[in-house]
């Protein structure tokens, strides 16, 4: 349902200020979303001014240098740093990212960075979001092959055309930057798949390997599953990864009319 | 925290509040409310026509309010609202066919159907005065 503010649990105040270390130069202000489930106490947002001369390019490299130098309660996923594990994903200067792959110069030449996790929805602290919903999405459109035929002696072939159909779909990490830049998921994210599951449904569609193409459709044949995509293209443009879900679910679209002609 | 009250009281993280606007987003609101627009457009449409069946005097009534300043405003806002939101439709059908998904395509697309809509209610309300 279309809910355009936020709940009063939800509302962000204004939270402390860390001033830089006396001598400090060259400093580059963080405006981070804090909230802690134990304290019963709003969210805030938390300013931490940082040395940019002691710290590395990336925004994942302020959040650690604050984490480990300034305020250690200061909580955030992180695991690979190198935009393979999608741990990091959240909100950087209104856009969904990963933090570890996202320059603080490309966020914004000077002035603060804000960061926020992943809009719409549930926090469990700080900038980390509960993805309960978003991977029981995914697991509902049966992520892997499936077959009625018997199984080969070795593997199943597929053509170098047909193998060729699955690039820029198998590359998803589902670090949900997608959907959850997605207005369309933010209003029903509890009858839309979303950008992400859908991608991974296409994934599955078009594989030639895959025997149950009719069945995808028909769990898919519903006015919100699918038909919630309106083409609002943020999927596309805050894909870290250069997936493009808005063409993904256009193509699975397209696979619902020419089965019905 | 035990499990039983895991996800009570829980925040909703900020949305539409802190994501930086995009175009095509922009866009989509604007093809929703251009398509709002044209049901308001269609009950005048229906008003005149009913004006012009109750007679000439009715149907002055209408003509009155439709080319005074006020009226014309509306109409020319309703002309803009059809041609963007015919537009809007051209581009989805354009998806629809799996076309148009490249980064830069659907920003020349956004930008292209902004200006057309503009520059073709322009040219609409020209050949319209010229022919009056």
């Amino acid at each position: 349902m279309v809910e355009l503010t936020l709940p009063e649990n939800s509302k962000v105040g204004q939270g402390r200020h860390w001033a830089a270390p006396a001598g400090a130069v060259n400093v580059r202000e963080f405006r981070v979303y804090r909230w802690n489930p134990d304290d019963g106490k709003n969210p805030r947002l938390d300013t931490y001014q940082v040395d940019m001369e002691s710290c590395g390019p990336m925004v994942l490299h302020a959040l650690i240098k604050i984490k480990d130098e300034i305020d250690p309660t200061l909580t955030f996923r992180r695991s690979c740093r190198e935009g393979i594990c999608g741990s990091c994903a959240m909100n950087i200067g209104g856009v969904n990212t990963l933090a570890c792959t996202r320059g603080i110069d490309e966020v914004a030449a000077s002035g603060p960075i804000n960061v926020y996790p992943l809009p719409h929805q549930p926090v469990v602290k700080d900038l980390v979001p509960d993805l309960t919903n978003f991977f029981a999405q995914h697991a509902s459109i049966k992520p892997w092959l499936q077959t009625a035929t018997p199984e080969p002696q070795r593997e199943w072939l597929q053509s170098h055309e047909d193998r060729e159909k699955l690039d820029g779909l198998y590359e998803c990490i589902l670090c949900a930057c997608c959907s959850t830049s997605c207005p369309s998921y933010w209003w029903n994210s509890d009858r839309y798949l979303g950008p992400a599951a859908l991608l991974q449904s296409y994934r599955w569609l078009v594989d030639s390997r895959d025997e149950a193409t009719g069945e995808r459709l028909d769990d898919l044949e519903d006015p919100f599953r699918l038909y919630r995509c309106h083409t609002i293209m943020n999927c596309t443009k805050a894909c870290p990864k250069s997936l493009n879900p808005a063409r993904a679910i256009a193509n699975i679209k397209k696979m619902m009319v020419e089965r019905s002609v | 925290m035990t499990h039983s009250d895991r996800g009570a009281g829980r925040p909703l993280s900020p949305h539409l509040q802190i994501y930086k606007p995009t175009l095509t987003m922009m866009m989509s609101m604007a093809h929703r409310l251009t398509g709002l627009a044209l049901y308001c457009g269609t009950l005048l449409l229906a008003w005149w026509l009913l004006a012009l069946a109750g007679g000439a005097e009715s149907f002055a009534a209408a003509q009155a309010f439709f080319s005074g300043f006020f009226g014309r405003l509306i109409l020319f806002g309703y002309t803009w609202a059809l041609i963007h939101h015919m537009l809007g439709g051209l581009r989805h059908l354009v998806w629809d066919t799996g076309h148009g998904f490249g980064p830069a395509q659907i920003e020349w697309a956004a930008r292209a159907t902004l200006a057309g809509s503009v520059v073709l209610t322009l040219v609409v309300w020209v050949l319209g005065f010229s022919l009056l």
